[in-house]
């Protein structure tokens, strides 16, 4: 039989159903892969121990015939979901010490079906990033490599951490957070399924907030199957959560049965071109020609205002973000930097300062200008605007497709020493394609497609309408059935 | 025109106040914690009044009627789509970094206040509008050289913010103001107004300019607490600016505290220093949207405001302008009269609620609430007179008794046999008695000395121990002497 | 667009932030650089266009006014760098 953790959720929860294993052996596989794996820096906080209770509680469940949902999965949890006792940091000096005395909305619900937690993942600090290398805990490492080099490249962020863990097999699944393409990014750069809901689907008490308008739980996983079976764990109403919807949930399953004989799939003129990887174009090309064959008319689509998406993006996170963060002011929790005589503001300063890292400092200051008086308008005001003409843009293409294809990145994962790619200003580009469907609330997954000819995994992304989570399953099921993609990262 | 003297001629004084008045609510604005005043440091705070990592805000639905509800009793306008936006800064009271307000759109839009004055002329003051915030914690800065304490017990409770166009025009018209505005308050339920616990605090925005002229700078002067120091802050900054005017100088714009020790203002922050609070829609919370429904659903539940009491007495009751103010400006006490007047002859209960129970309460420094003397007890009091069991005289002093003792009035006329004599044969005897007794007297009061029929009646009143009715008396004093 | 050191100064100080001396320089043209991503928003025509501020289609939540929290003081001071007597402490402030 294959190694444990290289199953997926769907086969281990019939194999511990008929016990062809224990949640501890299936725990212990995982463990293995977690102490040998180290060096990719995928964990901040590890809680191994913690796990191994659990994981005996799972086994006593099956034994007594009471097994939930995800009963004995193993999983990871980005940095940014509040664990009641167990340090929480969002990958920052300024919470390096903070544990949270309650749980958010979505690990319990995670948990109480019955998730067995093997640790906080790594992250870009406070969720800002796209690569990982943002943390105070150290940058995290892609397991993939190019063919023939040895240089490490970033895994994606800012959950680079939950998805190397899914694709090194140290985890079955993971979650993650993802505001501008937090999940799908680093999905794509490490050859796993990554899955953002609709706006609203997920409940954001708990989450260590960035951007409020845009933030949204994601999950990891090997397989479309495997991420249905997480999503539908955590998505849900919560009265805690105010932008929370009512809106009734999707049954994931049933869509993933459907063929796609009646669909129309839309490919957006915009996100040709613009820097895009030809490799990855004419994988692009490729996916869509699969689709047709399986029964979908493929039809042209136009969204004008793509192309404006990351400057509004990077307006309109920045400011919520600046705004989220002042919490963070070492007086009722966190880091606190004083020495003997400074003044309660000399106190904020020095400890903002010390307990931020650089990329966070950039980010305030840019939400802080663009709120400025004298500048609102011209700059908040005016990207609010133009997001609600994004807004409009996919609302028509709705009303002629039931998904969209794209790709999800320009490129694939790079090296942590590459001075252009790594450049902040070419860094916010990466978001190009994943920045609309946040910026719209819409659901949407990365699914591995091929690795290109240095041997890295390129991605594709399925979007959809608002609340429209099950045409997302049903076109990335197919077109994961056509693609095929089953590989790994040498040696993991 | 009320006009205060400068050293160079005469000066207008321009009031607006913001006034925050803490929601009568049970649980906070956007948190579940209590709101209850007094509890132990930090033990009504919950993981969102502490803005701990990922805590977001729920709005009390309670919160959201009571501002309605205060608008509609300012004859304001109900805005059906409001908007909370976040005001940012940062200060160690305020846990999130900004407070959740209403800056671009209000709940409540433009109202209005009548106050009474004492010149019997009323003055209409515009409101501007009313918002709802979340308030701050509380800071203690005195109890060390080096530390400062901060509880956030009362971080986050529910406030209206109450603003006026600056229409007051001296430090009386504005304790008029917020005394009515108290008032009302109280009567919708929505805050009890206790400037002393600090659910009612106010700012003041005080300007001078001669008569005619465009607005002058104007100074804030912030969280006043209590109508004394309102009073005594706009009295002093009013001659501070005249002041400084009269010398060649600018009022600066500032924002200024009150010292209530040594009675002066002085300066917090000028404008130049002043915060960019960089206001923006909380994206944390969707805009409130009120249907017609529901505003009409809360309008028909308002109670009877003082000015439709105040007029109501006046038409109904024939009471004075004046009688019909104070009796109906204060919510235990107008229920009182009203209980009082619906058993008696209103006039009677008026007499008796203005002149003897409120100086008497006046006098021992205590409430209405306090009053052993309830409603009850004090018709029964009049009853007694209005059907001539005992004199007025009578009546004035049992009233002391029953103040200190809270006992029955007719239970105290039956133990003290205070019962009024009535019966026209025994006063006709004990008048002859008297005029039998005073022969000179009476001739002379037959020969035009009027002023002697007051000597009689007080004789009878006299030796009849006071309790024989005194018109009875007359009447037959009267026909007696005109013989 | 190049931000000039003042603003640069000012909005950190609005963010509470220090700015070492050494790096206002390079802060300074990393936010310009920022900003003139940002610029490019200038080009869109927004005319007539409402502002979003959340892609939610529903009217604000609600709970009803009951004491559910609160009461936890132990919790609330657990992770605080400095507290005294049940107070968060902090240094003094000179109103």
């Amino acid at each position: 039989m294959k190694a444990l953790n290289k199953l997926t959720i769907r086969e281990t929860l019939q194999a511990l159903k008929d016990k062809k294993f224990s949640s501890c052996e299936l725990l212990e596989s995982h463990i293995k892969a977690v102490e040998a794996n180290r060096d990719l820096n995928a964990f901040i906080t590890e809680t191994l121990d913690l796990a191994k209770e659990k994981a005996k509680e799972s086994d006593l469940k099956y034994l007594n015939g009471e097994a939930r949902a995800l009963e004995g999965i193993p999983v990871s949890v980005k940095d940014v979901f509040c664990t009641k006792d167990v340090r929480t940091t969002a990958a920052s000096k300024i919470l390096s010490n903070f544990t949270p005395p309650y749980e958010s909305t979505i690990t319990t619900n995670l948990f109480g079906k019955g998730v067995v937690m093997l640790g906080k993942t790594n992250l870009d600090e406070f969720a800002m990033g796209v690569t990982n290398h943002y943390s105070a805990f150290g940058p995290a490492i892609n397991p993939w490599k190019e063919t023939g080099s040895k240089e490490n490249l970033v895994p994606g962020g800012s959950s680079g951490g939950s998805a190397i863990t899914v694709a090194a097999h140290m985890s079955m699944g993971a979650l993650g957070t993802d505001t501008g393409g937090s999940v799908r990014q680093p999905a794509s750069f490490c050859g796993i399924v990554g899955f953002k809901p609709s706006y609203g689907r997920c409940s954001r008490y708990g989450i260590v907030a960035f951007a409020s308008s845009l933030d949204q739980a994601g999950v990891f996983a090997r397989s479309v199957d495997d991420a249905a079976l997480l999503s539908t764990a955590i998505m849900g109403y919560d009265n805690k959560d105010a932008t929370c919807s009512k809106e009734e949930l999707p049954n994931l399953e049933s869509a993933m049965d459907q063929g796609l004989k009646g669909m129309k799939i839309g490919i957006p003129k915009e996100y040709h071109g613009a820097g895009l990887d030809p490799e990855i174009e004419a994988l692009w090309a490729n996916a869509k020609e699969m689709l047709r064959k399986e029964g979908a008319e493929i039809v042209d689509v136009t969204l004008p205002h793509t192309k404006y998406g990351v400057a509004a993006y990077y307006v309109i996170a920045p400011a919520e973000a600046s705004s989220n963060l002042a919490r963070y002011d070492g007086v009722r929790y966190g880091l606190r930097e004083y020495k003997e005589g400074m003044s309660l503001d000399e106190m904020y300063e020095a400890t903002r300062t010390e307990g931020f890292g650089h990329e966070v400092e950039r980010r305030i200051m840019i939400g802080t200008y663009v709120l400025s008086s004298g500048f609102y308008d011209a700059y908040f005001s005016q990207a609010q605007r133009v997001r609600k003409l994004m807004v409009t843009d996919f609302k028509l293409a709705f009303d002629k497709v039931d998904a969209l294809l794209t790709p999800v990145t320009i490129n694939t994962a790079f090296a942590l020493t590459d001075k252009k790619q790594m450049d902040p200003i070419a860094l916010y580009l990466n978001d190009v394609f994943t920045i609309p469907a946040s910026m719209a609330g819409l659901p949407a997954m990365s699914i591995p497609a091929k690795l290109n000819g240095k041997g890295l995994p390129i991605g594709l992304q399925v979007i959809a309408n608002r609340f429209r989570e099950d045409n997302v399953f049903r076109v990335a099921k197919n077109l994961e059935r056509c693609l095929n993609f089953k590989v790994s990262p040498k040696g993991y | 025109m009320t006009l205060v003297k400068g050293k160079t001629g005469d000066w207008e004084v321009v009031i607006g106040l913001e006034i925050h008045a803490q929601v009568s609510s049970e649980s906070k604005l956007f948190s579940r914690a209590s709101t209850e005043y007094g509890g132990a440091p930090n033990s009504q705070v919950s993981f969102i009044d502490a803005a701990m990592p990922g805590m977001l805000p729920v709005l009390n639905e309670y919160c959201v009627e009571q501002a309605v509800r205060t608008g509609l009793g300012l004859h304001a306008k109900i805005n059906k789509v409001s908007v909370f936006d976040r005001k940012n800064y940062f200060y160690a009271d305020l846990p999130q970094g900004y407070q959740i307000s209403q800056f671009y759109k209000t709940i409540v839009g433009e109202g209005y206040l009548e106050i009474d004055l004492e010149d019997n002329s009323s003055r209409k003051i515009r409101i501007r509008g009313i918002h709802l915030e979340q308030d701050a914690g509380k800071s203690m800065h005195d109890q060390s050289s080096t530390e400062s304490f901060i509880d956030l017990n009362r971080c986050g409770i529910a406030l209206m913010e109450i603003v006026t166009q600056p229409d007051l025009r001296s430090s009386y018209e504005t304790s008029v103001f917020i005394k009515k505005l108290r008032n009302i308050l109280r009567y919708l339920g929505t805050c009890d107004g206790n400037m002393e616990k600090g659910s009612l605090r106010c700012d003041a925005n005080i300007s001078i300019r001669r008569p005619g002229e465009d607005l002058g700078t104007r100074c804030e002067i912030k969280n006043l607490n209590s109508i004394r120091n309102v009073n005594r802050a706009i009295d002093y900054e009013v001659q501070r600016q005249i002041a400084l005017i009269e010398k060649g100088e600018k009022i600066a714009q500032e924002t200024r505290l009150f010292n209530t020790v040594i009675g002066e203002t002085k300066l917090l922050r000028s404008k130049e220093n002043s915060e960019d609070y960089r206001y923006f829609p909380d994206p944390d919370l969707l805009p409130i949207e009120l249907t017609d429904e529901y505003i009409d659903k809360i309008r028909a539940n308002l109670p009877e405001l003082p000015d439709s009491k105040k007029n109501r007495y006046m038409k109904n009751m024939e009471l004075t302008s004046y009688e019909a103010s104070i009796l109906s400006a204060d919510k235990e006490v107008a229920s009182y009269f009203e209980k009082v007047a619906a058993a008696v002859n209103p006039k009677l209960a008026t007499n008796w609620i203005t002149a003897e129970l409120f100086g008497r309460l006046n006098k021992a420094s205590i409430t209405l609430a306090e009053c052993k003397v309830t409603a009850t007890k004090l018709i029964g009091l009049i009853h007694l007179i209005e059907d001539n069991t005992i004199s007025g005289k009578i009546a004035k002093e049992l009233f002391d008794i029953m103040f200190e003792t809270g006992e029955d009035a007719a239970k105290l006329v039956e133990e003290k046999g205070l019962k009024q004599i009535i019966d026209t044969g025994t006063i006709e005897a004990l008048v002859e008695e008297i005029l039998a007794n005073n022969p000179d007297k009476v001739e002379e009061y037959k020969g035009g000395k009027e002023k002697l029929f007051g000597f009689f009646v007080g004789q009878v009143m006299k030796h009849s121990g006071g309790k024989m009715n005194p018109k009875a008396i007359n009447d037959i004093l009267k026909s007696k002497l005109s013989k | 667009m190049t931000i000039s050191k003042g603003t640069v100064l000012k909005t950190a100080k609005l963010a509470r932030l220090k700015i070492p001396e050494d790096k206002i320089d390079l802060y300074t043209k990393e936010i310009s650089n920022i900003v003139d991503l940002i610029d490019t928003l200038n080009e869109v025509d927004t005319k007539g266009v409402e502002t979003l501020v959340n892609v939610d289609e529903f009217s604000i939540t609600t709970q009803k006014d009951e004491i559910t929290a609160g009461n936890c003081a132990d919790k609330i001071l657990k992770n605080a760098p400095k507290e005294k007597l049940g107070y968060f402490v902090v240094p003094k402030v000179i109103e």
